[in-house]
């Protein structure tokens, strides 16, 4: 291929960018993960516990578990949309790293940042046509999971 | 105490489950859209062979909150619309289960494509 | 006429002077170690409504500072050659749709400035044209949602993963007197050794960087000390580690022993600073290289603080597409020569 380039093959070449690849620091990155995730996931337990505490019976009546359950991925899905609209859900991701991606509201994170992303194509284009850029593929293949699953169950069931 | 274990179940599972998705991002070539289709996928074939219902008793919203649980409840919800109506269920159940997450997203992102502008990061 | 030597460089018979230059970037440029040679600072959105909008303002005013800059009219300006990062080089022809000059787009990815110094001396050699503009613009935003994801996503970028740098430049090159002189250009060839990660930037640019600088040097038959500074463009502080060492690999020291210090020097690895700024491995993008020369070098070229230079734009010829087609990322660097007056 380059003929001034002789002293190098794609092998070689491999390990010389390999050396000067700075790399990720693992337990740094692992740790936040941990923390923010962690974090997450305790406060949508924190809103559970008080929306079916006593106190919240009392004054919106009765919220079956179900139904709680429910309203808390909502809450979940709410606080993500806002922290994106807000402009901090990408800086916090930045450190948190998987720990922001892998809950709810890093769904909801996804959805909501092409939204905002391509306004500028405007709402069908734009907003419309790239809003699940990354929720889709989760939506289309947990979906398809959910049928091949089901479809077993209800053959041996 | 039991409120503290509790907690630290949600806290310890809700962070392995994120830490697991950090050294798949680290170590592989795995895209962060990858990942969690990955995650979507597993959740579903965890619940189906019975493995995640013990995930969600020790960890209760550290499981359900991560993307796995978003499959759980995919999985779940086929499982018991089967149950109920039979063959239909295996179409109707899984979206059904997920529906009041998913639009709540979509409406309230279009609201925020409405009222907010990107800005660039920070850093 | 150009007079061909070896293979792929062209000396200029008919003199070729960067007459005067302009370069407009975005708030963390110039916040960055480079800042005070700048012409301006604008924000990133340039207060419109879309950031591929805002990359084309950064071109219209920065073709408008250069016109202010000198007493030539735009009538005179035989040709713009210009190009950017988006699609189909949308930047540029929106950016320069109402400037009324004959215009000639080019892709060169971030090597586009180098590619329009090549193209333009040529021009202006073939003895018809005088006066050809030369610019290129990127814009951090408008490249995240081409290349990466929508800005507001959270994510993690790798420490190899470069920053895309916010701005545009242009360069007059003439052939009436003035400002430092082209004296050759080389014209790279595509080289790949199949890196495919399009978070390693610098490492897919560098094999490309050094095949055109020992071409130059081969056919010139020139050692690295004839240039004061060999420049390379956004190869990053990754890519200039790789660099220096395959060429150190086949016979080209670029250790200056005397000044105790690189003669390689990398725009991309300069515009930030990478602890204070956590940018990772540096600056990226058609608008590093050609901001950074177009101010800093320049600058340095017209005090007399460097005499004979090198300056290689570097690209990765890469799209969106080819990437999620698991295409390796092809390099392209093209070389030119300058002196100053």
């Amino acid at each position: 291929m380059s003929n001034h380039l002789n002293k190098l093959d794609e092998k070689k070449y491999a390990e010389i960018a390999d050396k000067y690849s700075k790399k990720s620091s693992l337990l740094k990155d692992c740790t936040m993960a941990f923390v923010f995730g962690g974090i997450i996931c305790i406060v949508a337990q924190l809103f559970n516990d008080l929306l079916m505490s006593q106190k919240s019976m009392e004054i919106f009546g009765n919220i079956t578990e179900e139904n709680g359950k429910a309203l808390t991925v909502m809450f979940m899905v709410f606080l993500g949309v806002l922290l994106t609209a807000l402009n901090v859900y990408d800086e916090i991701g930045n450190i948190a790293g998987a720990g922001t991606i892998v809950p709810i509201t890093g769904f909801a994170n996804s959805i909501t940042s092409p939204a905002m992303e391509y306004k500028s194509e405007g709402f069908i284009l734009g907003v419309g046509s790239q809003i699940f850029q990354v929720a889709g593929p989760v939506i289309l293949y947990g979906t398809t999971a959910s049928v091949i699953a089901g479809f077993i169950y209800y053959l041996i069931k | 105490m039991d409120i503290f274990l509790k907690y630290l179940g949600v806290f310890a599972v809700g962070g392995t489950l994120c830490a697991i998705a950090q050294i798949l991002l680290d170590k592989t070539k795995l895209t962060s859209a990858r990942i969690l289709v990955l995650y979507v996928v597993s959740g579903v074939v965890l619940t189906a062979v019975g493995i995640y219902d013990y995930v969600v008793k020790v960890g209760s919203f550290g499981a359900t909150i991560p993307l796995l649980g978003f499959g759980y409840s995919l999985c779940n919800g086929v499982f018991k619309a089967v149950d109920t109506i039979g063959f239909r269920g295996i179409f109707t159940g899984g979206l059904g289960d997920v529906s009041s997450g998913i639009v709540t997203a979509i409406i309230l992102a279009l609201v925020a494509a409405l009222v907010s502008k990107p800005k660039s990061k920070k850093q | 006429m150009s007079t061909k030597q070896g293979k792929q460089t062209y000396t200029n018979d008919r003199k070729v002077y960067i007459r005067e230059t302009a370069a407009i970037v975005g708030p963390r440029e110039k916040e960055g170690p480079l800042g005070e040679y700048f012409d301006e600072v604008q924000n990133e959105d340039f207060d419109e409504k879309s950031w591929e909008r805002a990359e084309a303002k950064f071109t219209s005013a920065t073709f408008h500072k250069l016109m202010g800059k000198i007493e030539l009219k735009s009538e005179d300006i035989d040709c713009i050659l210009a190009g950017d990062l988006m699609n189909q080089c949308m930047s540029s022809s929106i950016g320069l749709r109402d400037s009324g000059v004959p215009y000639l787009g080019l892709f060169g990815a971030c090597s586009t400035i180098a590619e329009g110094m090549v193209t333009g001396s040529l021009l202006i050699n073939s003895g018809g044209m005088d006066n050809v503009v030369c610019m290129a613009s990127s814009n951090f935003c408008s490249a995240e949602k081409t290349f990466r994801m929508p800005v507001e996503q959270g994510g993690q970028r790798p420490p190899t993963a470069q920053w895309t740098v916010s701005g545009a430049a242009g360069l007059l090159l003439s052939s009436n007197p003035g400002g430092p002189l082209i004296t050759s250009v080389t014209v790279g060839k595509i080289t790949d050794f199949n890196i495919t990660d399009a978070n390693n930037m610098g490492a897919a640019m560098a094999p490309a960087a050094a095949d055109t600088i020992i071409a130059h040097l081969t056919d010139l038959g020139l050692a690295p000390d004839y240039y004061d500074a060999i420049i390379t463009g956004d190869l990053g502080l990754t890519g200039s580690g790789v660099l220096r060492e395959i060429m150190d690999l086949h016979g080209f020291n670029l250790y200056d022993e005397k000044k105790e210090c690189f003669k390689h020097q990398d725009c991309g690895a300069m515009i930030f600073d990478p602890i204070k700024q956590k940018t990772h491995s540096g600056g990226s993008g058609c608008g590093c290289i050609a901001s950074v020369f177009a101010s800093y070098f320049y600058k340095q070229l017209l005090y007399g603080n460097l005499k004979r230079i090198l300056v290689v734009g570097t690209g990765a010829l890469m799209s969106p597409i080819s990437v999620k087609q698991s295409e390796s990322i092809s390099g392209i660097a093209h070389a030119v020569a300058i002196e100053a007056q």
